[in-house]
């Protein structure tokens, strides 16, 4: 590991920006973007780890094996998260999931905790 | 040094790592990593004697078709504390924490390994955990099945779900940090000489399970502590009434549980490399092939997941992507063992207790691993998901695999760990035992689930008891099989002949060493200079 020291300016102003962007997420969850809402919390959340990954961390002055590691996590992550979403967006696609939301169910009734089938029309 | 030859007068050396020191602040407080080994051998004996009394229990009251024992909600909470306990306490430790701790870096050529204190702090841990799980157990124990599927865990519990995920929760930080530990050794530890392609191939295997724990243990802690958060403070992430995904839990849970059983499965591959080395005398067939299909096993594992969940409401489209991928994992395996027998073709093969092991394992495991093609099938799995099919298919992989690999490598290695020889009859008597019970235990229960018996249910119809009771007979005959390597391992630590420092002729570092090995393990750093230097006569470990 190589020893890099950086300037004290440098680690105040990752840790002002951290600040502002924190300020800026509970900002924006007062807010109601509909759909974005989520996707703006993401991107905030992203550049912020970024930021103590590449400078907390030391990323940004490191070479060969750690940033194989980092750039490995982060495909791993996207296996999860990409082959999980290739079942949440096909999921509805066949017929058999709209029928399954059609027809008869078995509920478990939470107040009685019983598990009797109800049909459709009867109480 | 040179390579110690067959005939050595078996002496003993005078100090060694067991006698160095005396009392218990010289184990409780050890950095040694062979002593560590030792505290993790105790304690998971201990829990592979409670899930194993637990399966003894289970296999008891299906003698009957109502069940002999016990209440089904009894019978529900014991299949749960015997899966916890053996996967997450007694198999994913087992051969890592046991065999990896003491041959990692004597095989390397290393004095310890790289975080020694770590090391004994993943003990601490993993004792931490098991006690909390084993709380949960005492008090109540949990009924959601090894899996613990939401709503069963969360909306829908009974049991004593919470104390029971902390333990399992705790465990992992145990394993990621001995996982940690064994890939920086193995990375920056290794004797000059020691390149990547002349490790042991159980240093590979290990290698690659060190992987695995590292990346997929966080995934079932943050999944457990989202069950917390659910079940706390109300956020919805499972529950579909709090805007959640139950299918969301089994996503995550698999996406750790697949690549935990291929923690299970591949340090044992690693240790049958090295017994069919030790057993033919003879360098492994394609050593790279093998070392490589570690890696690709790893991989690959990751990517597989979705097979658990082709009933429980995953798309078929995804379906087809997991059935694809699943069958892909089969290559990588069927290299392993075709280049076993390869090895074992045309050599002096011995007859030895950890070779009949290697052999059990060997044909144990390709039963276990084509069944799972059955189940990796779309189609055929509609038939056969849960039912006692997929029992029979990953006990052959646990039990036939991991299982068989374990004991034969605590068979092999015993002479380096204590210096003392074990009654090769008995050995060999309890391994015949061990894979006769075994068959008759799980070969039935491939027919039960095709005929339809579902796992999990206390009681069954009458036409399945012949089978039943074939089973329970079998897991009494593996009782016994288990039994008796406790025996004599417990009378050879004591009375055993002394063994030498290299009783079966074997090839690498740990056989250069005196057995018991010096606390340093070596008096001066090994040079390297090629790897299972069998079918030569002068000294290639230097």
């Amino acid at each position: 590991m190589s020893e890099h020291v950086l300037p004290k300016k440098l680690y105040f102003a990752v840790f002002l920006s951290l600040i502002v962007l924190t300020a800026i997420t509970t900002g924006v969850a007062f807010i109601d973007l509909g759909p974005f809402n989520t996707v703006v919390a993401l991107v905030i959340a992203v550049i912020k780890a970024s930021l103590v990954v590449l400078f907390f961390m030391h990323l940004k002055y490191q070479t060969g094996m750690t940033r194989v590691v980092i750039v490995a996590a982060l495909l791993w992550l996207a296996v999860l998260i990409g082959i999980t979403m290739s079942d949440v967006f096909t999921r509805h696609w066949t017929e058999h999931g709209k029928a399954w939301q059609r027809g008869s169910v078995i509920l478990p009734d939470r107040s009685t905790g019983s598990t009797a089938l109800r049909l459709p029309g009867r109480a | 040094m040179s390579t110690v030859a067959v005939e050595v007068a078996p002496t003993l050396p005078e100090v060694h790592y067991l006698n160095a020191d005396y009392g218990w602040r010289s184990w409780l407080f050890t950095t040694d990593h062979k002593r560590i080994a030792w505290l993790y051998l105790f304690a998971i004996t201990g829990f592979f004697a409670v899930g194993g009394l637990m399966a003894t229990l289970m296999r008891l009251n299906l003698i009957e078709p109502q069940g002999l024992l016990m209440e089904p909600a009894s019978y529900n909470k014991l299949f749960t504390a015997h899966g916890l306990i053996m996967i997450f306490f007694f198999l994913a430790p087992s051969i890592p924490t046991v065999l990896g701790n003491f041959l990692i870096p004597i095989m390397i050529g290393a004095r310890d390994v790289a975080f020694p204190k770590l090391n004994l702090l993943s003990w601490y841990i993993f004792m931490l955990a098991g006690s909390t799980f084993m709380f949960s157990v005492i008090r109540g124990g949990v009924d959601t099945g090894w899996t613990l599927y939401t709503p069963l865990s969360t909306t829908y519990a009974n049991g004593h779900v919470l104390s029971a995920a902390v333990g399992i929760f705790i465990s992992g930080f145990s394993s990621i940090l001995t996982g940690l530990n064994f890939m920086v050794t193995i990375h920056k530890m290794r004797a000059p000489g020691m390149t990547w392609f002349r490790l042991p191939l159980f240093i590979w295997s290990l290698y690659a399970t060190s992987v695995i724990f590292i990346l997929a243990m966080p995934v079932i802690a943050i999944t457990l502590a989202l069950i917390a958060l659910e079940r706390v403070f109300h956020v919805g992430i499972f529950d579909p009434a709090l805007g959640g995904d139950p299918i969301l839990f089994q996503h995550l849970f698999w996406f750790f549980g697949h690549p935990e059983v291929y923690i299970l499965i591949l340090p044992s591959m690693g240790v049958v490399s090295e017994l069919v080395a030790a057993g033919c005398r003879k360098r492994v067939f394609g050593y790279s092939f093998v070392a490589f299909s570690s890696v690709a096993i790893a991989a690959i594992s990751f990517m597989v997941w979705g097979h658990h969940m082709f009933l429980t409401g995953q798309s078929v489209y995804a379906g087809f992507v997991f059935s694809a991928l699943s069958f892909a994992v089969a290559i990588p395996s069927a290299i392993k063992v075709f280049n076993w027998t390869a090895t074992m073709h045309k050599a002096s093969v011995s007859y030895d207790a950890p070779m009949l092991y290697a052999i059990g394992f060997i044909g144990l495991f390709t039963i276990g691993g084509l069944t799972g093609l059955f189940l990796a099938s779309l189609g055929e799995d509609v038939h056969l998901h849960d039912t006692y099919f997929v029992v029979a298919h990953f006990h052959y992989v646990m039990v036939g695999g991991a299982i068989m690999g374990y004991l034969g490598g605590l068979h092999l290695w015993w002479p380096k760990m204590t210096g003392k020889l074990y009654p090769e009859a008995w050995a060999r008597f309890a391994c015949l035992l061990v894979f006769a019970g075994f068959n008759l235990t799980f070969g039935p229960q491939f027919i039960l689930g095709y005929l339809g018996m579902p796992r999990r249910y206390a009681v069954y119809p009458p036409e399945f008891q012949v089978l039943n009771v074939m089973s329970s007979a079998g897991a009494s005959i593996l009782a016994i099989g288990y039994f008796i390597p406790l025996v004599y391992f417990t009378w050879s630590a004591f009375k055993g002949p002394i063994a030498g420092p290299n009783p079966w002729g074997a090839k690498g570092l740990e056989w250069t060493i005196p057995s018991p090995p010096p606390t340093n393990n070596f008096e001066e750093t090994p040079i390297v200079e090629e790897a299972y230097a069998y079918g030569h006569e002068e000294a290639h470990v230097g």
